[in-house]
C-alpha cells in the first residue's frame, strides 16, 4: 500500500508524468489482456482471415479511442479549437502540440498489442495458413504431384486446418509444424521490423526536432501548459465564488427571514475594550452570528418552510440600500457611517 | 520499503545518477524481453541465417534507439550543440562530453542483449548450422532422402522426426553453442578490459580540463530543468492574475464612490471585518445570477487578452476619489 502510495505521489507531481503514467499502465494492460485473451481461431477457410486480422488490428483501434478518451487535455484541446477568437487570438501551432502530444501517448497501447500480436504469431498463423502453398511442406514420402485425388478445396480446407492441432487430419501429407513454423517466423520478423520502424519514427522525431525551430517549440510548450493552467485556476476561482455566493446569499436569507440586521461591527463598544483574547472574542462573536437573528421555533420553522417554497433570489445586497445609484452617491466623510446607521435605524421599526 | 526510497533517493540526487538509472533499467527490460521472447527458427535453408541474425542484431538497434530517446542528455545536448551563441560562448567539450555519456550509456542494452543471445546459443545454432562440416559427427541419418544442407537446417528444430534415435543433432548443436558461447564470454572479457584501461588511463590525461566538463554539462542540465520548473510557476501565477482581473471586468460599472475615510483604511483592524472584506474580495464584485452567467458565456465567447500589467501591478479595484463637488481628485481609471 505504502509503494503505490509513493507511486502515486510521484506521478501525481506534475501533469505530463500523470499522464505518461496513465500511458503505461495502458501499454501493461494491452499486454495483459493479450495474454489473458483465449485466441480461437475458427479453421474454416472462410473465416480465418477475418478473425486473425481482426484480432491483428481491431483491439489496437479501441486502445487508442480508449487512449483518448482516458487523456484530460483532449477536452481542453477540442475547447481551445472551438472557442471564438475573443480579445484572445488563436494559434494554430499550440494546438498542433496539443494534437500531437495527445495522439504520441494515446498510440502507446495499440503499438504494444500489435507488437505483441506479431511477436506470438497466433493470429498470422490463423489468417495466412491456407495461403500457403502446401507442397513445400509436404511429409516425406508423399507428393502432391502423384496424389491427383485431393484437390484444390480438399487442400484449401486442410491448410486452413493447421492453426488447431486436435482437429489437423493431413498429417500424412503436409507436416504441420513446419508450416507453423515458417508463419511464425515471418510474423515475429515483421514484429520485429514494425518496431524498428515505430521506434526509428519516435527517434526522428524527438531527436531531430531540436534541429527545427527549437526556440518556436518552446514557446508553444509555454502557451500550452498555460492553457491547461489557466482552465484549472478558472474552476477553482468559481468554486471559490460560488461558494461565497452561497455563503452570503445564506446569510441574507436568514437575516431576511428574522427581520434582523446582523449587528453593524464597528459597533460593538462593549466589545471592543481590553479584551486580549481575540480567539474567545472571535468565539463570542461567531457563535453570536451564526444565530444569524433566528432565535424562535417558528422563526426557524418559516426559514426551513421557505427554503423550499419561495428560494431567494440569486442576487446579492450590497451593504445599505439595494443597488439604487442615487443613495450609493455620497460625499462627506461621515456619509458611510451615516448610512449604515440609517439604514439599521428604518429597518428596526 | 526505507531502503527503495534510499535507492530511489540516490538515484534522484543528480541528473548523472538518474540516467545511469534509466540505462541499467532498460538493461534488465532487454533481458526481460530475451526471455519472454518464443525464439522460433524457421529450420528452412534460405531462411535460418536471416532469422538468426536477424534476432540478434535488429533489437539491439531498436535498444540503442530507445535509449537515445530516453536519455535526458540527449535534448539538453541537441539544444546546446544548435543554439545559436548569444551572449554565451559554446564550448565544444561539453558537448563532445555530454555526447559521449549519451552514446555510452544507450550502448549497455544493446550490448546486453548481444552477449545474453551469444551465452543463450539459440541465435547462433540457427544461423550457422548449416555451416558445419558434417564429417566430423557420426549417426547421420541417411534415410530421409534430403540433402546435406537441408538436413543441417533441420537441427536447431528438437521436434523433427527425422532426428529420432540418433545423436547427430545434439552432437551439432552442443558444437554450435559452445561457439556461441565461446565468442560472447570473449566480447564481454574484451568490453571489461576496454573499461578497466579507460578508467584507468583516463585521469593521465587533461584531468582538470574533464572536471571543467563535468561540471558544465552538469549545470547545463539543471539550468534547464530549473528553466521549466520557473516557466510553469510563472504560468500559474499569469493564470491566477488573468483569472481575477477578467471577473473583475465582470463587475458592474456602478463603482461604489467612497469618502476618503473609509478608503483610508486599507485593511480593517478587526478579524470579523477582515473575513467579511475576504469574503467579498472573493465574490469579485459579481453578486447577481445574470452576471454570473454572463461571465460564464463570456468566457468562453470572448476570452480575455494575455495581459496582467493593470493586475500585476494594482491588486485592488480601482478608485475614485472626489471631492465634495464630485469632480475627480484622483482616480486610478
Amino acid at each position: 500500500m505504502d509503494k503505490f502510495r509513493m507511486m502515486f505521489q510521484f506521478l501525481q507531481s506534475n501533469q505530463e508524468s500523470f499522464m505518461n503514467g496513465i500511458c503505461g499502465i495502458m501499454a501493461l494492460a494491452a499486454a495483459q489482456l493479450y495474454s489473458a485473451f483465449e485466441f480461437t481461431c475458427p479453421c474454416l477457410p472462410e473465416h480465418n482471415y477475418a478473425y486473425g486480422i481482426g484480432v491483428l488490428l481491431v483491439p489496437p483501434v479501441w486502445f487508442f479511442m480508449l487512449g483518448f478518451v482516458l487523456n484530460n487535455n483532449v477536452s481542453m484541446l477540442a475547447e481551445e479549437w472551438r472557442r471564438p477568437l475573443g480579445k484572445r487570438g488563436k494559434d494554430p501551432t499550440v494546438l498542433r502540440y496539443m494534437f500531437c502530444s495527445v495522439s504520441q501517448r494515446a498510440l502507446i497501447a495499440p503499438v504494444v498489442w500489435i507488437s505483441v500480436t506479431l511477436m506470438d504469431g497466433k493470429s498470422f498463423l490463423c489468417a495466412y495458413s491456407l495461403d500457403l502453398d502446401g507442397g513445400r511442406f509436404t511429409s516425406p514420402g508423399f507428393s502432391f504431384e502423384n496424389n491427383a485425388s485431393v484437390s484444390q478445396e480438399d487442400l484449401t480446407r486442410m491448410m486452413a486446418k493447421i492453426p488447431c492441432k486436435e482437429i489437423y487430419d493431413g498429417g500424412h501429407m503436409v507436416v504441420r509444424e513446419a508450416v507453423t513454423r515458417y508463419l511464425r517466423c515471418v510474423s515475429q520478423a515483421f514484429g520485429w521490423l514494425f518496431l524498428l520502424l515505430i521506434t526509428f519514427a519516435a527517434f526522428m522525431i524527438r531527436a531531430i526536432r531540436p534541429c527545427f525551430t527549437q526556440a518556436a517549440f518552446l514557446k508553444t510548450k509555454y502557451w500550452s501548459h498555460y492553457i491547461d493552467i489557466e482552465r484549472k485556476m478558472f474552476d477553482e476561482t468559481c468554486t471559490e465564488h460560488a461558494k461565497s455566493f452561497a455563503k452570503v446569499c445564506i446569510q441574507q436569507y436568514f437575516e431576511s427571514i428574522s427581520g434582523e440586521l446582523p449587528s453593524p461591527h464597528g459597533h460593538r463598544p462593549h466589545r471592543s475594550d481590553g479584551d486580549d483574547d481575540s480567539d474567545d472574542e472571535e468565539k463570542h462573536l461567531s457563535d453570536e452570528d451564526k444565530l444569524l437573528g433566528i432565535r424562535a421555533q417558528d422563526d426557524m420553522n418559516r426559514v426551513l418552510w421557505n427554503w423550499h417554497t419561495c428560494k431567494p433570489p440569486l442576487s446579492l445586497r450590497r451593504d445599505g440600500p439595494d443597488g439604487d445609484p442615487g443613495n450609493e452617491h455620497v460625499n462627506g466623510s461621515a456619509h458611510y457611517v451615516q448610512m449604515k446607521e440609517m439604514a439599521e435605524y428604518t429597518s428596526t421599526v | 520499503m526505507e531502503r527503495l526510497k534510499l535507492v530511489l533517493q540516490y538515484f534522484q540526487s543528480n541528473s548523472e545518477s538518474i540516467s545511469n538509472g534509466i540505462c541499467a533499467l532498460l538493461a534488465l527490460i532487454s533481458v526481460k524481453l530475451y526471455t519472454s521472447f518464443d525464439f522460433n527458427c524457421p529450420c528452412i535453408a534460405q531462411y535460418n541465417k536471416l532469422y538468426g541474425l536477424g534476432v540478434m542484431f535488429v533489437p539491439p538497434i531498436i535498444l540503442f534507439l530507445l535509449g537515445v530517446l530516453i536519455n535526458r542528455h540527449t535534448g539538453v545536448m541537441m539544444e546546446e550543440w544548435l543554439r545559436p551563441i548569444g551572449k554565451r560562448s559554446k564550448n565544444p567539450a561539453v558537448i563532445k562530453h555530454l555526447f559521449s555519456g549519451m552514446i555510452q550509456r544507450s550502448l549497455l542494452a544493446p550490448m546486453v542483449w548481444i552477449l545474453v543471445t551469444l551465452l543463450d546459443g539459440k541465435c547462433f545454432v540457427c544461423a550457422f548450422s548449416m555451416n558445419v562440416d558434417p564429417r566430423h559427427f557420426s549417426g547421420i541419418p541417411n534415410n530421409t532422402g534430403l540433402e546435406m544442407t537441408k538436413l543441417l537446417a533441420k537441427v536447431p528444430c528438437k521436434e523433427d522426426a527425422i532426428f529420432l534415435n540418433t545423436t547427430f543433432r545434439k552432437a551439432v548443436s552442443r558444437y554450435v553453442r559452445c561457439y556461441s558461447q565461446a565468442i560472447g564470454w570473449s566480447i564481454l572479457l574484451l568490453l571489461i578490459l576496454l573499461g578497466a584501461v579507460g578508467r584507468v588511463v583516463k585521469p593521465c590525461f587533461n584531468h582538470a580540463n574533464s572536471l571543467q566538463t563535468r561540471y558544465w554539462s552538469n549545470y547545463l542540465d539543471i539550468e534547464q530543468k530549473l528553466f521549466e520548473e520557473t516557466c510553469v510557476l510563472h504560468a500559474r501565477d499569469f493564470a491566477r492574475k488573468c483569472v481575477v482581473q477578467f471577473f473583475e471586468g465582470m463587475r458592474d460599472d456602478s463603482v461604489l464612490r467612497l469618502p476618503l475615510a473609509r478608503a483610508l483604511i486599507t485593511r480593517p483592524c478587526r478579524r470579523d471585518e477582515f473575513e467579511e472584506e475576504e469574503e467579498e474580495e472573493r465574490l469579485h464584485g459579481i453578486t447577481r445570477q445574470e452576471q454570473v452567467d454572463h461571465m460564464l458565456h463570456t468566457w468562453y465567447q470572448c476570452k480575455p487578452e494575455l495581459d496582467v500589467t493593470k493586475m500585476a501591478y494594482k491588486p485592488r479595484a480601482c478608485i475614485t476619489w472626489e471631492d465634495d463637488r464630485g469632480r475627480a481628485v484622483f482616480s486610478d481609471v
